[in-house]
């Protein structure tokens, strides 16, 4: 199960990680046995669409969880310099240290989550000493100017502003800006520009590319949009009912996709400026997280299910290496699209 | 072709922030809008969050009667109509709203729902024509077998089967416009181009003409491929025509830069554009509106001392399709 592709370092190993949430329906499992490993210095991205499990799986990545979800069972693991941490297996406290320092999430809902009555300047400032009490005025100022040029903001506009005097696309550069306050050496981002005018979202994801490209930061993506991954993503993980159904590196999955979900989505969405080609919708629905099918849980949208996709849930496989895909048929399936 | 539905010159203003002690400052959230929809016809009309495109189309269903500007439908001046006239065009122009969840009672069960305006606009005497009629509904919009859905209550059923409930009470009434406001985006990625198909589908059947109002524009370009596409920034339409014309050849700085900037699903060809540099990021607020071309503080083919002194008029670059840009001129 864990090949690890060669030259690649992981900087996060998940191992058979299970969440779930209590409901009076029943429990959902919003996760079911996800495996994964997220290298050093890449920008991957999580795809699914709403009940996938994708931000579940984004803050079980910190051990975020809300009550009363849980995680029932898995391992995750941080490699930090060298050494391994078990994220669940640290105490409260050093949990809490460990996520700004080493791994910080920007939410979806970023842009309400600045404090209101404070100007920006104390919102940050208070976020390095809150960490590090031995930081001068003086260094912390250097480090946030610096962050905020990275990520283009003009610091000495912005510092004195409250949020509200922000608009959105500064207030989500400026939740950036803290994410990174710490040098964490991973960020995870939630669906960091779905409530963004489209020409702000475009300089958002420029940002982001700085940010990678002159910080080395990893980068975790959660979306449902699959146009920002083919943007920006080195790798795409695909999730459908709490598992991650295919992986691989972005350009083998849009052009040489083996799930057929994967392949389904792709024929689904409308394009912008490619010749018009003939979309197909996908049948059925997405399964009652609470009452999920046997076997494979896309088998009752599946064109191509068999006997034994009704039966048994597919193990995940390697169909190349560094390209996995959890379906029985993989191999018979001819799943082309417009290879350029 | 003949028109259903026309907006002419239509503006509408909101006062924001009246208090006793100040009379408050007017935003216009739509600017001097001309739109016209043929029978049968579909027109998306795109834009951003806040450029008036979901007040337009409110205006277009009779939801909000324009400050300035007429809405003729079959050429008549519907806010001169006599109640009865004006009764039966609110009844030929429905509205589908985004959001599927709020806008269905919950109380009412899916039966509840879709029979009450049938008996409001005398469609159906009795409860045995209701049920009939219902069943109908129920199985065009795919809602199948009806007997299933019908005494089932909103929270039971998913987003996408919501909007299909929802897309059966517009055509209930036999109408000839769908106002369709965001109609699938706050529906599951794998669900949408079901309802965009039903809803097609529809079209052909009953010959409805669409308002498709998105921000989406690549699903405005799909719905609407055979129809019209309307650009909207900040209250004001800055470029019409036929859809793959206005998607493949924009005009519009605009609607260039927006084209220039979306993500599109296919990795070679999404890192392969360029981006249009604009010289602003700041999108104006509706209370302090630039003077002349609203675009003009942000467009990098700025002309001083002309596209911020009036705004441009509309130049025709061929058979219905317009620019409003001096570039044109």
């Amino acid at each position: 199960m864990m090949v690890i592709a060669t030259g690649r370092e992981p900087v996060i190993i998940v191992r058979n990680l299970s969440v779930e949430y209590p409901t009076p329906r029943g429990v959902v499992k919003a996760i079911r046995g996800v495996n994964l490993e997220v290298y050093k210095g890449e920008t991957l991205f999580i795809v699914g669409e709403s009940g996938s499990g994708k931000s579940t799986l984004g803050l079980a990545l910190m051990n975020l969880v809300p009550r009363p979800g849980r995680i029932r069972e898995g391992e995750i693991i941080y490699r930090v310099d060298g050494s391994e941490v078990n994220l669940l297996k640290l105490p409260p406290e050093e949990q809490r240290r460990f996520r700004w320092r080493y791994v910080s999430m920007v939410f979806q809902s970023a842009l309400n989550s600045l404090n209101p009555v404070l100007r920006v300047w104390d919102q940050l400032y208070d976020v390095i000493k809150a960490h590090d009490m031995n930081v001068s005025r003086e260094e912390a100022y250097e480090k946030i100017r610096s962050l905020l040029s990275l990520v283009r903001l003009d610091a000495d506009r912005v510092l004195r502003a409250y949020p509200h005097q922000l608009s959105g696309g500064m207030r989500q550069r400026v939740m950036i800006a803290m994410a990174l306050l710490l040098d964490p050496k991973i960020v995870i981002l939630d669906e960091p520009t779905t409530a963004l005018d489209l020409l702000t979202q475009k300089n958002i994801l420029e940002v982001l590319k700085d940010i990678k490209s002159k910080l080395g930061t990893t980068m975790i993506f959660i979306t449902h949009d699959l146009s920002l991954a083919a943007e920006l993503a080195d790798r795409i993980a695909v999730m459908y009912a709490g598992k991650i159904v295919e992986l691989g590196d972005v350009y083998e999955v849009f052009y040489r996709p083996k799930h057929p979900y994967t392949y389904a989505l792709l024929r689904t969405i409308p394009k912008l400026t490619s010749v018009e080609e003939e979309l197909y919708p996908i049948p059925g629905s997405p399964p009652d997280m609470v009452n999920m099918p046997p076997g494979c849980k896309f088998h009752p949208r599946c064109p191509y299910a068999a006997d034994v996709c009704r039966e048994v849930e597919p193990p995940d496989e390697w169909v190349a290496s560094g390209h996995l895909v959890a379906c029985h048929l993989w191999r018979k399936l001819k799943l082309e699209v417009g290879v350029p | 072709m003949s028109k259903v539905l026309e907006l002419r010159d239509v503006s509408v203003a909101f006062t924001v922030g009246r208090t006793l002690f100040s009379s408050g400052r007017r935003a216009k959230a739509v600017d001097r809008v001309n739109l016209e929809l043929g029978e049968g016809q579909t027109l998306a009309l795109v834009g951003e969050s806040g450029c008036g495109k979901t007040t337009t189309g409110k205006v277009a269903a009779g939801l909000i009667k324009p400050t300035e500007g007429q809405v003729l439908f079959y050429g008549k001046d519907v806010w001169k109509m006599k109640r009865e006239e004006f009764k039966e065009y609110r009844r030929s122009v429905q509205i589908i709203h985004q959001d599927p969840y709020s806008s269905l009672n919950p109380m009412l069960t899916i039966y509840g729902t879709l029979s009450a305006p049938l008996f409001r606009h005398k469609l159906v005497s009795s409860k045995e024509e209701a049920v009939e009629a219902v069943s109908k509904l129920l199985e065009m919009v795919g809602l199948v077998p009806p007997e299933e859905f019908m005494n089932k209550y909103p929270h039971q059923l998913s987003g996408g089967q919501r909007q299909r409930v929802v897309i059966a009470r517009a055509v209930s009434l036999n109408p000839k416009v769908i106002v369709a406001d965001e109609p699938v985006s706050m529906i599951d990625v794998s669900l949408r181009l079901q309802i965009l198909h039903l809803m097609k589908d529809l079209q052909r059947k009953m010959g409805v003409a669409y308002l498709f109002i998105t921000h989406d524009l690549a699903t405005g370009r799909y719905f609407a491929r055979d129809g019209y596409t309307a650009v909207m920034y900040l209250g004001t339409i800055v470029e019409f025509g036929p859809t793959n014309s206005v998607i493949l050849e924009p005009l519009h700085p605009y609607t260039r830069a927006l084209l220039s900037a979306i993500p599109e699903p296919d990795p070679q060809r999404t890192r392969m554009k360029k981006v249009m540099q604009l010289r602003s990021l700041d999108v104006p607020s509706l209370l302090n509106v630039p003077s002349g071309c609203k675009f003009h503080p942000r467009c990098p083919f700025f002309m001083e001392g002309k596209c911020d002194k009036r705004p441009p008029e509309r130049y025709y670059v061929g058979k219905d399709r317009w620019v409003a840009c001096y570039l044109y001129e």
